[in-house]
């Protein structure tokens, strides 16, 4: 892994599928324990940075590390100096004076994650990039389907509902096509944003398209962002066309939701509580997964470092190594 | 007195030898001798020694070309002193190679009447090293409902008027404004954007926009604009130009206008001209401004109508920002990049070297023709004119450092691009107003 995660676009194929297998290996049948806890990243600090309220990322993010036995600061927009205007900058440089090994940050702007790795020399994730990237949430659907379906390759994933302000829908789609799945989205046009072509997914306004899938990927309806006047004539419209119950899944569709569902309006009730969906493991796999990749940002990264420590040490520059050495001890 | 200058230090006396004489509304394209006595060109041509006070100055050949005008900048005074004002302002303009630029009247307070008016052009009188034309605003306190005091701006000696940095919402306002500025003979220049179409949005909509989840702001948002703009503008016959076309679908619309009998000009900038929303996907403030870098395929029919004459001047829409402001995740930025000091080295090094448009284009479209669309005195090379006039290095490449502008602000999109085009000299009314060291 890099030294931040900023963007699924950040990891590869390969370096996924071990991020994956670390999560299945290691963590996901912690919580069957008696002692569901491991001292991984015992002595780390992990800051959790919200910018916007969130119940089950930051809930999730929290117990994945202190599950690995690390020290984690909860810093909510509404509980910091954040509401009285200091700068996302001064904020981090701040959080960064006490040294922590990660920084976890939800923001509702685009590229918050990226712009905080400039001033903090912790490992920066990305739980939530305005309508940006949830690369977190990408990894853990990757790893649901995987435990479901085993081979991902030519996989067909429908996603439907609310794309254009759905940051899980751009990171997934760029995750889903990495693993090798294709990807139909399913909207109406103006949930759609324009230039979606560039995302490389098919299109289709109608729940007829959920035919030829295996998975169906529902949104939720961010009607919070469709500003006064609106983008949609009204829900109840959109509701009778786009609503998915049982009845639109066949036989063996899985049904995922990142969470949280609004019942009755992209999901219904029936479906939502029913054994065709993946929802309650999507949970299960984020703890797992995000346990993962906080202990694969400090381990990667540290084995790189003493590599290149030793690549160094071996040549003239021993000295100069042990010097330092001894100064950071000192 | 329409553009206003401080009438500080000695006016130039010099003998630049052999310069490459270029101003192509003089028909001049030649290397030879230019005499300046107390800041007016006395004498083209081979010169036996030195001036009457023997003041010398080695041109090498390089291009001595008429001062650049910039029809549309943001000098930030009165109100945000810390990003700029009408020193550092014309400093840069001046290491720019201006001669004259146009001040927007969105300041705080806004120079929507006489009295801001006037002590903006003492203000002027007292610090600018360059001409200063200063804008009134339409609408007063650009409130888009009600007028300025337009007719008494006019007499105070605004050039025009504009409420740029928004556009003029209502319709029915804007008409008004055109035939009350018909009495006063002054043309608008229209920042020309519908509001509900560009919506909260932050870049060009399209594939970019889409991939990074940033609410993009269409062509549409301009053209609408646009088209509405003119037909209001042919219907009452009046003088308009356009500030800062970005899209390709609005160079169609104004050949139209002008078709139909309307006086139009309109500029681009060298952002537009240079850079496509590719540039955003970094997510650098540096490349956030309205309206926004736009596709590849209205960047070159931007640099198409440049060279083919549609666009008839270049301004920077020269737009300071403190370095705090920009320091922040790309949606809360505030939109605007700085232009002055990097415009004639960008712009000759990807279009003119390149053979996209020819020197004798820009060069109009940097000086006459923004003079003319603003009654600005003409820079001209030319015996018994005032020198207005700026000489600039072809041949050396260097870098663009932000560190070394003069601008009170760093926000540009071009830091670390490797160009030609450097200015050495401005003589801004007949006074050096801007001399690179060594020269
Ligand atoms: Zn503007
Ligand atoms: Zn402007």
């Amino acid at each position: 892994m890099n030294k931040n995660l900023l963007s699924i676009n950040d990891l590869s194929r390969e370096e996924i599928e071990s991020i994956l297998v670390t999560a299945a290996k290691d963590f996901l049948e912690l919580p069957k324990r008696d002692i569901k806890k491991v001292p991984t990243l015992r002595g780390r600090t992990v800051i959790d940075l919200f910018y916007e309220k969130s119940t089950r990322t930051s809930t999730s993010f929290e117990l994945a590390g202190k599950r690995l036995s690390a020290d984690v600061i909860n810093v909510k927009a509404d509980s910091s100096a954040m509401g009285k205007g200091e700068s996302l900058k001064d904020t981090v440089l701040t959080l960064n004076a006490y040294g922590p090994d990660i920084i976890v940050i939800r923001h509702p702007h685009v590229g918050a994650p990226a712009f905080i790795a400039r001033y903090t020399d912790a490992h920066v994730i990305n739980a939530g990039d305005g309508k940006g990237g949830h690369p977190t949430q990408c990894l853990l659907d990757i790893f649901s389907l995987k435990q479901e379906y085993g081979e991902l390759d030519g996989l067909k994933v429908a996603m439907v509902g609310d794309i254009l302000h759905s940051r899980v829908a751009r990171s997934n789609i760029a995750g889903f096509r990495k693993m090798g799945m294709e990807v139909t989205l399913i909207a109406p046009p103006p949930l759609l944003p324009r230039g979606v072509e560039s995302l490389g997914a098919e299109v289709a306004y109608s729940l007829d398209a959920l035919a030829g899938v295996d998975v169906v990927y529902l949104l939720r309806m961010q009607k919070e962002r469709h500003g006064d006047s609106g983008m949609i004539p009204s829900l109840r419209e959109y509701i009778a066309r786009y609503c998915v119950g049982r009845r639109h899944i066949s036989g063996d569709q899985r049904v995922l939701h990142p969470g949280p569902i609004n019942r009755g309006v992209e999901i219904e009730a029936e479906l939502a509580d029913s054994g065709e969906n993946l929802i309650l493991q999507q949970v299960e796999a984020g703890l797992a997964v995000r346990m993962a990749i906080m202990y694969r940002i400090i381990v990667d990264s540290a084995a790189a470092s003493a590599e290149a420590l030793e690549a160094g040490a071996a040549g003239e520059d021993r000295a100069d190594a042990d010097i330092k050495n001894i100064r950071a001890v000192g | 007195m329409k553009a206003t200058i401080a009438k500080k230090g000695t006016k130039a006396t010099m003998t630049i030898r052999d310069a490459h004489l270029f101003d192509p509304v003089q028909g001049l394209d030649t290397v030879t001798d230019v005499v300046l006595e107390k800041g007016m060109i006395a004498r083209i041509g081979k010169s036996a020694g030195g001036g009457k006070d023997g003041r010398v100055l080695k041109a090498d050949g390089r291009l001595l070309l008429p001062g650049f005008v910039d029809p549309h900048v943001h000098l930030r005074a009165p109100g945000r002193e810390d990003e700029e004002d009408i020193a550092s302002g014309t400093r840069a303009a001046a290491s720019g190679g201006y001669v004259a630029v146009c001040a927007m009247p969105n300041t705080d307070p806004v120079a929507d009447n006489a009295a801001v008016l006037q002590s903006l052009i003492e203000q002027a009188e007292a610090e600018a090293v360059v001409r200063v034309a200063f804008m009134g605003a339409i609408s007063h306190g650009l409130d888009g409902e009600r007028l300025s005091d337009m007719w008494d701006l006019a007499d105070a000696g605004a050039v025009a008027f504009t409420d740029d940095g928004s556009p003029v919402d209502s319709g029915g306002l804007l008409r008004a404004a055109f035939r009350a500025a018909e009495l006063v003979g002054l043309p608008l220049s229209l920042h020309c954007e519908d509001r509900t179409l560009s919506d909260r949005g932050h870049m060009n909509e399209g594939g970019v926009s889409a991939e990074l989840g940033l609410a993009g702001i269409p062509c549409v948002a301009e053209t609408a604009a646009v088209a509405r703009d003119l037909d209001i503008a042919v219907f009452e016959g009046a003088r308009v130009h356009v500030a800062h076309v970005s899209c390709a679908g609005s160079l169609g619309i104004i050949r139209a206008a002008r078709d139909r009998g309307a006086t139009i000009t309109c500029e681009a900038t060298p952002h537009h001209l240079l850079l496509s929303d590719e540039a955003v996907r970094g997510l650098d403030t540096g490349f956030k401004m309205n309206p926004p870098l736009r596709g590849e395929d209205d960047r070159r029919a931007l640099v198409a109508a440049l060279a083919g004459g549609t666009i008839d001047c270049i301004g920077t829409d020269h737009a300071p920002h403190a370095g705090q402001e920009k320091e922040v995740p790309f949606e809360e930025a505030p939109f605007g990049v700085i232009g002055l000091e990097t415009a004639f080295a960008m712009l000759y090094t990807e279009l003119v070297e390149d053979g996209d448009v020819p020197l004798e284009t820009l060069v109009t479209a940097m000086s006459a023709n923004p003079a003319r669309a603003f009654g600005l005195p003409l820079p001209a090379i030319a015996e018994g004119e005032e020198a207005n006039l700026c000489l600039v290095d072809t041949e050396q490449e260097f870098n663009i450092e932000p560190d070394r502008f003069r601008s009170k602000s760093r926000n540009t999109p071009f830091a670390g691009r490797r160009v030609k085009g450097q200015v050495r000299l401005t003589i801004a009314a007949g006074r050096v107003a801007f001399r690179e060291e060594n020269v």
